[in-house]
């Protein structure tokens, strides 16, 4: 996807970061997130595929290089679904739009179209505790998706579900891609996930992080869920999963 | 920010409660166990063990004092004669009620105050890690010191009276309203805490709408914890501090002083009865307040 000449949503250059406690995370990394774009990092554990996004979203300032975000408005969603237990779905998928200051009415109305898309309706005055893995993610995604952001962090999102929930969102958070046209960096530990999301596949060596692999996903969208049957997905996957393997060593 | 590691240490003193160890023992806390089953086990128990129990005093009051220790038999006064004695005889009754409403009175006032003190000192501490070490050891050490040590100087300053009584009560249940409140505060996910930065809250915000609300549960078990201690404040500073009015500690240390057993056994019960109904008062308050959402097991992060 995303016509070559579209400007970055995310660019990093030469981005490097090593802990106070020497902890070296990651190597001079260098790649664009372009608009339209779905790129998608695997690496095993501990590589700084989490560091990366809490980077990219300033959470944690790198040591080197620079990371150039086109659009403040950033959607980060991290691997717990991370809900205010003591708020309602419906109040949950508010908090962000609160806590910029928008109003109660135009707050509510974005809240109640999210939820639906995420299809959580009939669900908005459950508390967390109500629901499961799978729809605490989807409150998740909503709560996100209620401020637009045109570029979406996702830190392992749908690592904690069972294999069937996973599949699922996988194809639903594809079709949420393709009608809000949002630039997405994901971060996985399955390489399945990847392929069937992604525009891109990254793969990062073990610490310090670097690339070593990077993947061009050909498949046109939307991607229908037999996809992950097919010989040249298959084929696919044994590249990145080979690339893999070579990063751990 | 204040995303400091959890350092209350011993700050969940007793935070495991009734109802949660129930939960516990349940094994499952799943979203639809929510609904509550009651067998016929959950009330006969304790009815049955009511029954023990009146059964042992009374073999303790006529039988096992004077067999097994060789002591009069009136120093257990036997659970009729209690009764009877103590709240069926209008004069010990009116002085006894009388006592129940001003320790009643005393220790809820206490209470107030250590809640306003102690939530406020806890926020403090909250907020940056060198205020939590610098006030924490004295928090400590006012655990430590005898109240008996410091009863010339508080009737010094505050008089033998009621004042000096609230203050007992502020000291003592202080410290779990401290410790609960700022392990609650500080016990919020990491997540939750990146989103918040992430959205460039202020301080303010992050508390009231991070921090407080997800310490509600601990903050309610520091509640509880600090009524039943201000309940023995009270009894404990009208020990100390007797002029004015006639508590249920005060009855109690002139019923012993006139060998009044049967009496002095029916102000026991009414403080042991007072320190039963404000556990159960909040737990009552707690589950208004946070048994819609709260989730007792959950897992840590």
């Amino acid at each position: 996807m995303g016509d070559v000449g579209a400007a970055p949503a995310l660019s990093f250059d030469g981005v490097s970061m090593v802990f106070p406690d020497g902890t070296h995370a990651l190597r001079e990394t260098t790649f664009d997130v372009r608009a339209g774009e779905f790129v998608t990092v695997v690496g095993p554990s501990g590589c700084g595929k989490s560091t990366l996004l809490r980077i990219a979203s300033g959470l944690t300032k790198s040591t080197g290089g620079s990371v150039d975000i086109a659009d403040g408005n950033v959607g980060y969603v991290f691997q717990d679904a991370t809900l205010l237990q003591w708020r309602t779905v419906q109040k949950n998928v508010e908090l962000l739009a609160e806590l910029e200051g928008i109003d109660k009415v135009e707050r509510s109305r974005r809240a109640a179209e999210n939820i639906a898309l995420v299809g959580l309706d009939g669900f908005e005055k459950k508390y967390p505790k109500q629901l499961s893995g799978g729809m605490k993610m989807r409150c998740s995604l909503a709560r996100s998706l209620v401020m637009d952001p045109k570029i979406f962090l996702f830190d392992e999102p749908f690592g904690a579900l069972d294999e069937i929930t996973r599949e699922k969102l996988n194809d639903e958070l594809l079709s949420l891609f393709q009608r809000k046209g949002f630039a997405a960096l994901f971060i996985t530990h399955s390489i399945y996930e990847a392929v069937f999301l992604s525009t891109r596949v990254l793969v990062m060596s073990a610490r310090p992080g670097q690339i070593v692999g990077d993947f061009k996903i050909p498949f046109a969208y939307p991607r229908s869920p037999e996809l992950r049957f097919g010989a040249e997905f298959a084929e696919l996957a044994g590249q990145v999963s080979h690339a893999l393997r070579g990063a751990h060593v | 920010m204040s995303n400091a590691p959890v350092t209350a240490a011993g700050g969940m003193q007793g935070a495991i409660q009734h109802d949660q160890l129930n939960k516990l023992r349940a094994g499952d806390d799943a979203p639809r166990a929510a609904k509550k089953q009651h067998n016929i086990s959950d009330y006969a128990a304790p009815v049955i063990g009511f029954g023990g129990f009146i059964g042992f005093w009374y073999f303790m009051s006529y039988w096992g004092l004077t067999h097994i220790w060789g002591k009069p038999k009136f120093l257990i006064t036997a659970p009729h004669r209690v009764v009877k004695d103590s709240f069926i005889d209008d004069r010990s009754r009116t002085a006894l009620l009388h006592g129940l409403y001003w320790t009643a009175r005393v220790s809820l006032i206490g209470l107030v105050i250590a809640i306003i003190i102690g939530m406020a000192l806890a926020i403090v501490m909250s907020q940056a890690r060198w205020l939590e070490r610098s006030i924490w050891p004295y928090l400590v050490a006012m655990q430590a010191i005898p109240i008996l040590a410091l009863v010339p100087i508080i009737g010094s300053i505050f008089g033998f009276e009621i004042p000096s009584r609230i203050f007992v009560c502020v000291l003592i249940s202080l410290f779990p309203i401290v410790s609960n409140t700022l392990f609650g505060l500080l016990s919020a996910e990491r997540g939750q805490h990146d989103l918040f930065t992430l959205h460039h809250v202020s301080r303010w915000t992050r508390l009231t709408k991070l921090q407080l609300p997800n310490a509600m549960p601990t903050i309610f078990t520091g509640f509880r914890i600090a009524a039943g201690l201000s309940v023995i404040g009270a009894i404990v500073g009208e020990i100390f501090f007797k002029r004015g009015d006639k508590g249920v500690g005060i009855l109690l240390d002139s019923y012993r002083s006139r060998a009044q057993f049967p009496q002095m056994y029916g102000a026991l019960i009414l403080a042991a009865a007072l320190g039963i109904a404000v556990f159960i008062i909040f737990g009552w308050f707690n589950n208004l307040v946070v048994g819609r959402w709260y989730e007792s097991t959950r897992k840590s992060g």
